[in-house]
């Protein structure tokens, strides 16, 4: 039995130790938000936290969640309130929107550590995040804006 | 894809929704009705718009949203004729149905670029006519002159009497009146929507995880499959062993399909495991012996004969024989896999007399009849419904319907609802790639440095040729492998454009502007080259030559200008520039970059400006452009396809490479102020990427690179 957290909510699996948690979320938990992209730590459209932290769901055991705090795009936040939600819909930055769950959750990772990222940072923190519609331009400018909504306060 | 325009006609159909408020349903595309009689299922209710008695707005679409925006840009619109409140729209897909097929292609699909401006007409009709009969049924509400009575923000009004009424309100009444023969549309110059940015409408659900891709699709019951898929193309296995496979938890069965062997199980992991586990000898065919470099070998011995010729103009061997100086160049480019980020997958209920479909597709004509065949139904008992796409580039528009057809049969040998799903490995070594294509170019100089002759021989493989669409191509030639360089839009007084067409056990289709990916690398770096043979500005050399292409001219001005050509750079950096017409739009691009000491090249900036026509969500016509100018890029720098012994030698993200945020420019798009009809805006961004950073590694380093994907090593010159 594994038993861990997401989204609030305590699961618990009879489940291969080994199985990717990408897998467990999406076919067990029909937690479809979090994406299979490559299955290799590629591309990031898996991206999801362990306490707190970004990870890889798609290489990530689920023996590595027990006990802990999975976060999915879904609980994120109830209302689309955060502020990489917030300024990702300001700025209309998804195109076709596959990749954007693992860019946000890497993203929100990137502003709780460094409240004002530099491009440089943005670099760091989103380079293993792939987008082929190409919307790196505007991820950019939406974590600048986010990190602006978040230390304004609204 | 160049088929011909299907005749259009205009269907009107009101009718009252089963429950609930009565609605409004309009199917058109235009007024001709009547001599269409035998299509009459196409008066099923929900074509194109509802409005409930709730003041919803639905706009059901035909088209596939992929990331290009459509379900925003043509409900825009329907919106923008009806007065409709923006706020009260909501976006359906619709199910596969004639009345939804594409006026320029004939069937219902998504590609080509031409989704805003084949639907420009039918669906703005579409808003315009259900605001007259909401006017008209106000009108006899209040017994006033019609004319009196104006639409605005979802409310009919009289200003007279200072009354209104909501589209909600008025839909029992209007739904009652016949629809009008002929409605006339807005001037521009009225326009309160179109024109302006407006937020697309699938953001929020795209950034909550509740978006739904064709991947994310479940019904009770459902299995998953994988299929363990031919290490080359055509290869067929010849002994199975799946005891293994068998012997993992969760995996239900192994089956034979024609796309190789399937393993089915209660999830996606399983079905892995257990493919993995497979033990499959492959009889490998006759494609075994492909490689890259031989066929390197063969396309550039056929790039120095003479081909197919698509485009004549003048005598070039006269002209070359009397031209003071000779240019000639040979230029590359690979096969390249689309790689949309969510893997191909659909899932099939099928049941004795329907088969029920869920994917992303950009071809529901096509999946739903070839779906059909296969599982011995009749196309109408067939349902397809079109979920989000992960993006498409081409591969979701798939003329066999691979993906669609080995779901079908995986379904048919389960008897239970199945989900296939590629995994990122069989996607990038799966082909239907772009073409590999190898040019050979030759042009003449007077000796005031201007071209008077321009020889350009392409070899490439079609992607119409052994398809459903090879009607289209004629005389052998597929118009698709050297469009772009058939057009080439400079007055050079001799052309000749030919074409080798060759065949290759390597599926290829369309990719992401098509032949254009290619084509303008080719002419837009060998323009560069003969400006500098020439001695000349690259700028004013294109300028020269464009007397009497004026939009061309005014992207090429327009993106100089702002992209601050001729202003001085850092030393190491270098401008490009590059001009290429593709699906009616006009873009050019201007390039920075720099070449460090390892030959490693970076672009900083790029600038572009397009001519779309009018810009009917210009944020989105924005978006659109620096997204096809990343997708240039990838292909400029990083991606490529090779095949040894038959294998392809790529496998995933790490061995195909793509561009990531840390080797993205900044982008600055300016779009040239248009009254033209709307043109496409999907593809055009991505042509002229390539040869604008090829262009500017030049004016960095006086090398030349021909061969996509750019490497230092492979430069000629100084």
């Amino acid at each position: 039995m594994i038993a861990f957290i997401v989204n609030k909510r305590t699961v618990e699996f009879d489940i291969a130790a080994s199985t990717p948690l990408l897998w467990v979320l999406r076919d067990n938990l029909g937690l479809t938000g979090t994406k299979y992209g490559c299955g290799i730590a590629q591309c990031g459209a898996c991206t999801v936290h362990i306490n707190g932290e970004a990870v890889r769901s798609c290489v990530a055991p689920v023996s590595r969640a027990a006990g802990k705090e999975v976060t999915t795009i879904e609980g994120l936040s109830p209302d689309l309130s955060h502020p990489c939600q917030r300024a990702w819909i300001e700025l209309d930055v998804p195109q076709c929107g596959y990749c954007q769950s693992g860019q946000i959750m890497s993203a929100a990772v990137l502003l709780r550590d460094k409240s004002k990222p530099t491009d440089d940072d943005i670099d760091q923190a989103m380079s293993g995040n792939i987008c082929r519609c190409g919307t790196y331009p505007r991820i950019r400018r939406a974590i600048h804006r986010a990190a602006a909504i978040a230390g304004s306060g609204r | 894809m160049s088929n011909p325009r299907l005749e259009r006609r205009d269907f009107i159909k009101v009718s009252a929704a089963a429950c609930g408020g009565l609605l409004l349903t309009f199917c058109l595309p235009e007024l001709g009705l009547g001599e269409n009689a035998a299509d009459k299922r196409i008066f099923a209710p929900n074509a194109f718009l509802r409005i409930g008695d709730d003041d919803a707005v639905t706009v059901v679409l035909g088209k596939s949203e992929m990331g290009e925006g459509i379900y925003t840009s043509l409900t825009m619109l329907v919106a923008e004729e009806l007065d409709a409140d923006w706020r009260k729209i909501h976006v359906e897909s619709a199910p596969v149905d004639a009345v939804y097929n594409s006026p320029t292609f004939g069937m219902q699909m998504t590609g080509g670029s031409t989704s805003v401006q084949s639907e420009w007409e039918r669906l703005r009709k579409a808003g315009a006519v259900a605001r007259v009969m909401l006017i008209a049924a106000a009108a006899q509400k209040w017994n006033v002159d019609p004319q009196t009575c104006r639409a605005e923000q979802g409310f009919v009004i009289h200003e007279p009497s200072e009354r209104r009424v909501s589209f909600g309100t008025l839909a029992t009444a209007a739904s009652k009146l016949a629809p009008p023969k002929d409605v006339p549309l807005k001037d521009a110059s009225q326009f309160k929507l179109i024109g302006r940015s407006t937020h697309r409408l699938d953001t929020p659900s795209k950034v909550n995880g509740t978006a739904q891709f064709g991947i994310d699709a479940r019904v009770p019951g459902m299995l998953t499959a994988v299929i363990a898929r031919p290490p080359v193309f055509g290869a067929k296995p010849s002994q199975i062993d799946g005891q293994k496979t068998r012997a993992i938890l969760g995996v239900k069965d192994v089956v034979r399909v024609s796309a190789g062997v399937a393993v089915v199980a209660t999830n996606f992991w399983a079905a892995k495991l257990g493919r993995d586990a497979l033990r499959i000898d492959w009889d490998e065919g006759s494609n075994a012996t492909i490689s890259t470099a031989q066929l390197r070998e063969e396309y550039a011995a056929l790039a120095r004969t003479p081909g197919a010729v698509t485009r004549k103009e003048g005598d070039i061997a006269k002209a070359l024989q009397g031209a003071v100086k000779h240019i000639t160049a040979e230029y590359e480019v690979p096969y390249l896999s689309h790689a949309m980020m969510e893997p191909l997958n659909c899932l099939v209920y099928l049941r004795a007399d329907r088969c029920e479909i869920w994917t992303g597709t950009q071809f529901q004509t096509v999946d739903r009849d070839n779906a059909a065949k296969v599982a011995g139904l009749k196309p109408e008992q067939v349902q397809l419904h079109t979920m989000l796409l992960g993006g498409g580039f081409g591969r979701r528009a798939s003329p066999i319907s691979d993906f669609v057809v080995e779901a079908v049969e995986v379904a048919k040998a389960m008897r239970t609802p199945v989900k296939v799903v590629w995994t990122r490995e069989d996607d990038i070594r799966g082909g239907w790639y772009r073409p590999m294509a190898y040019d050979h170019i030759t042009a003449g100089l007077d000796a005031r440095g201007n071209p008077v002759a321009w020889s350009h021989t392409v070899v490439s493989q079609s992607v119409l040729a052994g398809t459903m669409f090879e009607p289209h191509m004629k005389n052998g030639i597929d118009l698709s492998s050297v469009e772009g360089a058939m057009e080439m839009p400079y007055g050079i007084p001799n052309i000749l454009v030919d074409l080798h067409t060759t065949k290759v056990g390597v599926p290829v289709t369309w990719w992401r502007s098509v032949g254009n990916s290619h084509t303008a690398f080719v002419v837009e770096a060998f323009i560069d080259e003969l400006a500098d043979a020439g001695g000349k500005d690259p700028v004013e050399f294109r300028r020269a030559l464009l007397a009497k292409k004026p939009r061309h001219l005014a992207a090429l001005e327009l993106a100089a200008s702002k992209g601050n050509w001729g202003a001085p750079l850092p030393k190491g950096y270098g401008r490009g520039i590059a001009l290429h017409s593709s699906f009616d739009s006009y873009v050019a691009e201007v390039a920075e970059v720099s070449v460090n000491d390892h030959g490693t090249v970076r672009v900083h900036r790029v600038v572009a400006a397009v001519d779309c026509g009018q810009a009917v969500n210009p944020d989105g016509v924005v978006a659109q452009i620096q997204g096809g100018i990343i997708f240039g890029l990838s292909a400029a720098l990083k991606s490529e396809i090779t095949l040894d012994r038959g294998q392809v030698q790529q496998r995933n993200f790490h061995d195909y490479q793509v561009l990531r945020i840390n080797e993205a420019p900044e982008i600055e798009v300016y779009i040239v102020p248009s009254k033209e009809n709307p043109s496409g805006v999907g593809e055009p961004g991505v042509p002229p990427a390539a040869p604008a950073v090829a262009n500017a590694v030049f004016a960095a380093t006086r090398k030349r690179l021909r061969k996509l994907p750019i490497r230092l090593s492979d430069a000629v010159g100084e």
